[in-house]
């Protein structure tokens, strides 16, 4: 049964902001379905509030509304375009819910649009907790498999010492009915922890009432990924083996695909419960995932949970088969059924089967804890990690080992050499799992414990744990032998060892390993995912690397350009520059090269099998892109290798490539370091004439010192060569400076401290632009909301600059074109700048594409990376304005009057983290970069603009209630005017003491209200962070003290984030605030597409 | 410097008749072995696998590179011993991990005398068994191997698939009975042409007592176990060697006894309707094939181990000595017939594995199917 007939247009609602647990795969998956339902000759809406996507680029969609995810905004939409459905199950929980509160508030019958991919009843019988035990049970009852985890629930300390002889002992899991957040719940290992957990969860209880619940910790962790169509053909794309047992988030685990440890009758046993699960939900058409326990001692099943929807594992099962998941559940919704959708790797099979891997595939989750230095990084059910790599390698070895060289992170690849330390001690810290505790693992097994020992300790699969051993028995060969004779050395690469490994084994440099494997001939082979184990020939180039006979890797003639990526999402380093490779890949291959990808990360959009001409899915080490280049080299012609839009990642391999003869085109390693060491960039500003905050490097405290004592605390201080901020910290005074030289790990002769006059008050401003060696396009100019001092990444910021006059953008692209020139950009290049008084500071500046490419792109409707992709390749600016890449006129310096204003808003992951007493982080931003995501507001006014993107990232801004206001002293005077327009809007204000003195004598009036250290009033008066929690505060506005009077901050901001109220910690975010809550108080908030603004702006400029 | 990271370091050469040689390790028993070279693409069964006798005299190449990771149990074999001739995987397990395993499947294979090679790359071997198709292939292992030259040699003088008659080698010699589990409802004569464990098993759950019957079975040894239904069961070799089959499926047919058959049992129906069988290229061996119900257009993901197939019109009706046939199942993959259906009596088969074992078990519903025709006949054979 083909295509429906009735449905011309659908909505496609994406996932927003990306969020630790919601990130780039949603633009994957969002990416592919727009682009099929294109294809199928619908007309396609889109809705996201993310500029940083592929997926909201105005080709992949007709309509592209980047508009605030909310009932409210998509309604609005809704209204406007008319769509005949609307498909939710591709843009994460963020579409789901949104697509259930239309439904379930009418606006879906109103307009008469129809939910397609999923249906009401099954995403509540597949998310509601009690409504999936009764599925479970029916389950059961029909096929005799599967089974919810036991529980009882009881209402007294008996009944719960009861309770946990009927569920078999210690230990259980205590769980409070209703109470917020999972509060009070937690693991009793015997009866002092359950008297102590139970007794205050039957307090904290409103209905007295505690679950105990049998523990399934320590037991196999599995997911199996299916596809069902209208027809009830159902087929089970992926099976997917966590290597940490149960008790840690899927998506923190390092996982594996396929399973590895499970007989055919216990893997056909999780099978047919997953099909009957899928039946009982009643998902109609598309995929969903179920995630089940299984008892290593029995075998017994737990079905945990499914998700009826495509998720973050159905993105790495794609990648990790081929099997194109959301594009399949894009054709099944519009009506297709599997047997009719050809399978795109072999195109002459159907997509109704099920793939057969002849590799193994590994995922390791990369965390940023030391972001986050006063979180717990205990891996618990709660996901942490903000992004992941994916590797792909004949046998487990191979591609655990390639897996945790694609983390990029100091230590994550095993180490063989120095003391591993005590044995007893590490078996007890890998108990615990933390980022990297298959290190420590690693470090016992080396201490001497045994397989036993480590199975007791972790309850990781004696088979994976087998495999460890091997990896530490080739290690102990590795450095025993007397000679690296081809054999061992050909072993050891089979079983993933890195040139760095082994070099670091037998005290050798890396080029040393690596010119006596080329002598001896030891090279990878490149082999072919085809989703058939090679049972039919492959028609997509998607490769991975193996210490194996024969290669797969076809000539070709045209020239390749090959691009590396970003390798997996960090904070700094994320999604932003998968959307600059992927646009990169697109120019290049319309202007006829080949187009080649290297990347690990399974979540992107640059790893669709689509997206190039060929794709590697390898690690962005030296080593790995070497080989691949030199494999490249043997298919045909290269035209060179982009490394500036991938970020830091493959900027750092740049100069080490060209020293290896490998063709680096666009901006050259001398001009990247002309940018990146301080002494050559300041030759570059002197020359140029261009002033730079007073600053100096050290490599010791006293040089430090002298350097803070010449310019004047307060200082900002860094490391050299970091992205992200990282380690960024302003000092204000010796001692802390002291402290901060004595905390850094990383300084040394080669990577000093930089320390910079900090510029107190100052506009900071970001510019991307490019230049081809003679002529500058400015891509656009970005104003900061927030001050100088905050990380431009977590700062809002508004594209055109809302306060500078076109003096200043005068003197701004002069700057930039001088220090374009002098650097010798070839591409992209972003400075940021800080004015302060009359004076426009040069802070830094980065020649390569920047996080804010995306926006910038989108904000002026100008494909800055394209044009950055073609640059570096020979284009002109002259030439692409010609040939309509480039606009023919003008850039983004000079855009009209009535151009729309673009709000970019950082979005943060306070939530996710706790310290080690369960108490939230705090949410003060700072000069390092601590957020995961951001949004974009578009509107024609700034204020709409800015409360647009408030709603997008956060929910929308209070239109009235009571806001609550305490302020640092210096932002005293700033705060009088925006706190009279908010008594105007009708809010009624509260403040703690000080600030009400200083509203009063204003003529504002403001209710006093006691802060935490007062405690609660004699008669009961509640303090402010008890208002916070009592939902009774609609709006914050705290900035924080400098470095007194933190702690009270601390408890209003983490209340804030615990109960979701708008926090805002700048003045001048107060200020904006104050004009988005002013629009949206006037009303009419509209919506308009990407493309119609583009429209406006195209005929603007002509 | 002895042994690798403690694996067994003897050497061990594949060799196929086309000349192309790999390299790798000795696994399982050392020595000599030849067979027909195939690939099975399945993820999970090894144990299944080697224990099914439709293997005999085939070295199977496993796609999936790790292999033996949950050892050997007792429980999941399909017959009483390994019958593939040689063993070919990439990566196997040094420990077994699953609270099943009585032992690890290296000491399986060598007690049991088969002789294995690991370390090869796989999936080049598979590429080249599907450009080239199946073909002969001998295993050599030990520290003093022939040259090639005398190896290849040995290869080209064994036997070929094609014409084989293996049936009589892996049946069962005498007859023998799998009670029904539950209510006895049915009696089944099961004619062994190789069968496999997981079948009766099957048919048992259905209430289904199975005497199973040796390859040699006679008409009167089938009716005499007074049946409901006859079976063929799967098994090795070149159908068109089956003439025995052959005779006495058409003898069951003449009589009308409900009938259903598996793989082999398949393509003796399609001999027996008047069809030919051919030779596929390099077969259908794994759990994950694609098989259209054409009767209902549902999509079955199925078990397959055949390297024969029957060679019968895909859409239209066919008229056979025993009134019309229909190919009833198809694979999508290739459009090769996997399943024959006759309209005008109780009878139908189909090539893959609805027993599963292993695989999936969506098409379990065909001895639901069965045991329906059987039902009909006696609610039949009651009214007349």
């Amino acid at each position: 049964m083909p295509k429906r007939t009735d449905i011309q247009s659908v909505l496609v609602i994406g996932s927003g902001p990306i969020v630790i647990g919601q990130a780039a795969e949603f633009d994957y998956s969002g990416t592919q379905a727009c682009r099929v339902l294109k294809s199928e000759g619908l007309r396609v809406i889109l809705v996201n509030s993310n500029p940083a996507t592929i997926m909201t680029d105005p080709e992949i969609a007709d309509a592209t509304y980047v508009e605030p995810i909310t009932p409210e905004f998509v309604e609005k939409i809704i209204a406007k375009e008319r769509p005949d459905a609307l498909l939710p199950t591709l843009g994460g929980q963020t579409a789901l819910n949104t697509a259930i509160s239309l439904h379930e508030n009418g606006t879906l019958d109103k307009y008469g649009v129809e939910l397609i991919g999923a249906n009401v009843e099954a995403i509540h019988k597949g998310e509601d907790r009690d409504q999936f035990k009764l599925v479970v049970d029916a389950v059961n009852a029909k096929i005799g498999h599967g089974e919810s985890a036991r529980s009882v629930i009881c209402h007294s300390m008996d009944e719960v010492l009861k309770g946990v002889e009927q569920l078999g002992g210690y230990p259980v899991v205590v769980r409070p009915s209703f109470t917020m957040g999972g509060a009070g719940s937690g693991f009793a290992h015997d009866e002092d922890e359950l008297r102590r957990i139970a007794g205050q969860g039957l307090t904290l209880s409103p209905t007295t009432e505690v679950l105990l619940e049998e523990s399934i910790l320590g037991w196999k962790e599995y997911e199996l990924e299916l596809m069902r169509d209208k027809h009830d053909n159902v087929v089970v794309v992926c099976s997917i083996e966590n290597f940490d047992p149960m008790g840690v988030h899927t998506g923190d685990s390092i996982t594996v695909a396929p399973a590895m440890t499970l007989t055919d009758r216990e893997y056909q046993i999780l099978r047919d419960i997953g099909i009957a699960v899928i039946r009982e939900v009643g998902v109609d058409t598309g995929g969903c995932n179920i995630q089940f326990a299984v008892d290593p001692e029995d075998g017994r099943v737990i079905v945990i949970e499914m998700n009826p929807r495509v998720s973050r594992s159905s993105a790495l099962a794609s990648k990790a088969t081929g099997f194109p998941i959301a594009k399949i559940a894009a054709k099944l919704a519009v009506g297709y059924t599997l047997d009719e959708i050809p399978n795109d790797i072999t195109q002459e099979t159907p997509a109704s089967f099920e793939p057969t891997l002849d590799y193994v595939v590994v995922k390791a989750p990369r965390f940023a804890f030391e972001k986050f230095p006063s979180a717990d990084d205990t891996l618990t059910t709660t996901m942490k990690s903000v992004g992941e790599a994916m590797a792909i390698g004949r046998n487990f070895t191979e591609a655990l080992q390639k897996a945790l060289r694609s983390l990029e992170k100091k230590g994550s690849q095993f180490s063989f050499t120095g003391d591993p330390g005590d044995k007893a001690e590490l078996l007890r810290e890998a108990a615990r799992p933390t980022d990297g505790r298959i290190n420590t693992v690693m470090q016992a097994i080396r201490a001497g414990a045994t397989p036993e020992e480590v199975f007791e300790a972790t309850r990781i699969d004696p088979w994976f744990v087998d495999q460890l051993f091997l990896i530490k028995e080739y290690a102990d060969e590795l450095a025993a032998v007397e000679k690296l004779e081809p054999e061992l050395l050909g072993e050891a690469k089979r079983h993933g060892f890195s040139d760095v490994q082994i070099a670091e084994i037998r005290g050798l440099r890396e080029d040393v390993v690596r010119e006596v494997r080329h002598a001896l001939g030891i090279r990878p082979v490149y082999k072919t995912v085809d989703t058939c184990a090679a049972e039919f020939a492959a028609r997509t180039p998607y490769f991975y690397s193996s210490y194996d006979e024969e290669t797969e890797v076809a000539p070709r003639d045209k020239p390749a350009v090959i691009i590396l990526g970003s390798g997996p999402n960090r904070i700094g380093q994320g999604i932003e520059f998968d959307y600059s490779c992927v646009h990169a890949s697109f120019a290049l291959s319309d202007a006829g090269y080949e187009t080649v990808m290297v990347n690990c990360n399974p979540e992107t959009v640059s790893t669709d099998y689509d997206t190039s001409d060929r794709l590697y899915f390898e690690p962005l080490t030296l080593e790995d892109v070497l080989e691949i280049v030199h494999a490249e080299s043997l298919a045909g012609p290269i035209a060179g290798v982009v490394v500036q839009l991938g970020g830091q990642t493959p900027l750092g391999l740049s100069q080490a490539l060209k020293d290896n003869g490998v063709p680096v085109v666009g901006t050259s390693p001398e001009a990247i370091h002309a940018a990146e060491d301080r002494g050559a960039f300041g030759r570059v500003l002197a020359e140029a004439g261009l002033p730079a905050p007073k600053h100096g490097t050290a490599t010791t405290f006293s040089e430090a010192k002298a350097i803070a004592d010449e310019i004047g605390y307060p200082v900002l201080v860094r490391p050299s060569y970091v992205l992200g901020g990282r380690g960024m910290e302003i000092v204000y005074d010796e001692a802390r400076l002291s402290a901060y030289i004595a905390e850094s790990t990383e300084i040394s002769p080669d990577r000093p401290v930089l320390v910079d006059r900090f510029l107190d008050d100052a506009i900071e401003i970001d510019v991307d632009a490019l230049y081809d060696g003679h002529e500058l396009y400015l891509g656009g100019v970005m104003e900061h909301i927030e001050e100088a001092g905050i990380h431009s990444g977590d700062s809002a910021c508004a594209l055109p600059p809302i306060t500078l006059g076109g003096f200043d953008v005068k003197r701004l692209r002069a700057s930039t074109e001088a220090i374009a020139r002098g650097v010798g950009v070839r591409g992209l290049i972003n400075i940021q700048f800080a004015m302060a008084g009359d004076i426009l500071y040069v802070l830094e500046a980065n020649p390569r594409a920047s996080r804010t490419v995306p926006f910038t792109s989108k904000a002026t409707a100008v494909p800055l990376a394209k044009a950055a992709a073609r640059i570096s390749l020979g284009a002109t600016i002259s030439e692409l304005r010609a040939e309509g890449l480039l606009p023919a006129n003008g850039d983004g310096g000079t855009l009209p009057l009535d151009a729309p204003i673009s709000v970019k808003e950082a979005v943060m992951p306070w939530s996710r983290f706790r310290d080690i007493h369960g108490r939230g982080v705090d949410t003060v931003l700072g000069p390092e970069m601590r957020s995961t995501g951001e949004v974009m507001g578009i509107d024609s006014v700034f204020g709409t603009a800015y409360a647009k993107s408030q709603s997008g990232a956060y929910g929308p801004l209070p239109t009235k209630g009571r806001a609550f206001i305490s302020v640092a002293n210096r932002d005293k005077r700033s705060m009088i005017f925006p706190a009279r327009e908010l008594v105007a809007h009708g809010f009624d204000l509260f403040a703690t003491s000080g600030t009400a003195e200083v509203l009063k004598r204003n003529g504002i009036n403001a209710s006093v209200v006691r802060k935490q250290s007062d405690g609660e009033g004699p008669s009961g008066e509640k303090t402010i962070v008890q208002l916070i929690h009592d939902g009774q505060v609609d709006l914050i506005v705290n900035t924080p003290y400098g470095t007194g009077g933190r702690l009270d901050g601390y408890d209003i901001r983490t209340a804030a984030v615990a109960r979701g109220v708008p926090c805002l910690t700048t003045v001048q975010a107060l200020a904006a605030a104050v004009q988005g809550i002013d629009a949206l108080n006037r009303g009419d908030v509209g919506v308009r597409s990407l493309q119609e603004h583009a429209e406006h702006l195209t005929a603007a400029r002509d | 410097m002895t042994g690798f990271a403690k694996s067994p370091k003897t050497p061990a050469v594949l060799v196929l008749e086309d000349g192309r040689i790999f390299r790798g390790r000795a696994y399982g028993a050392v020595g000599e072995t030849f067979g027909e070279a195939v690939f099975s693409t399945g993820m999970t069964g090894y144990q299944e696998t080697l224990t099914d006798p439709s293997y005999c005299r085939q070295v199977v190449v496993m796609t999936a590179p790790h292999v033996g990771n949950t050892g050997v149990n007792d429980e999941d074999p399909e017959s009483s011993r390994i019958w593939v001739s040689g063993y070919v995987v990439r990566d196997p397990a040094r420990v077994p991990s699953n609270w099943r395993a009585r032992r690890s499947l290296d000491e399986e294979l060598r007690s049991q005398g088969v002789v294995g090679i690991s370390g090869v790359d796989t999936r080049a071997l598979t590429r080249h068994l599907r450009e080239r198709g199946a073909m002969r292939v001998g295993i050599f292992s030990g520290n003093a191997l022939p040259d090639e030259g005398t190896m290849l040699a040995e290869v080209r003088q064994a036997p070929e698939m094609k014409g084989a008659n293996l049936s009589e080698q892996v049946a069962a010699k005498e007859p023998y009975v799998v009670p029904a589990i539950g209510e006895k409802k049915f009696t089944v004569a099961a004619v062994d042409l190789g069968i496999k464990g997981m079948t009766p098993h099957r048919m048992a759950e259905r209430g289904i007592e199975v005497h199973v019957l040796p390859a040699t079975a006679t008409v009167e040894d089938v009716y005499a176990v007074n049946p409901d239904g006859v079976f063929f069961s799967n098994g090795p070799g070149d159908p068109a060697a089956a003439d025995g089959p052959v005779a006495l499926m058409k003898a069951v047919l003449e009589r009308r006894t409900p009938l259903f058959g598996i793989c082999f049992g398949n393509q003796i129906l399609g001999r027996a309707l008047g069809f030919g069988t051919y030779k596929l290229k390099y077969g259908h061996r794994g759990i994950n094939q694609p098989v259209q119900d054409r009767t209902t257009g549902k999509v079955e993901v199925t078990a397959h181990n055949h390297g024969f197939a029957v060679d019968a019109p895909l859409d239209k009706i066919s008229d056979t000595p025993y009134g019309r046939a229909q190919v009833s199942h198809v694979c999508l993959n290739d459009n090769v017939v996997e399943g024959l259906q006759l309209l005008d009596q109780p009878a139908f088969s189909v090539q893959y594995h609805p027993e599963a074992a292993a695989g999936p078990h969506d098409a379990a519903y065909l001895f639901d199917r069965f045991t329906s025709l059987m039902s009909t006949a006696l609610m039949e054979a009651e009214r007349a």
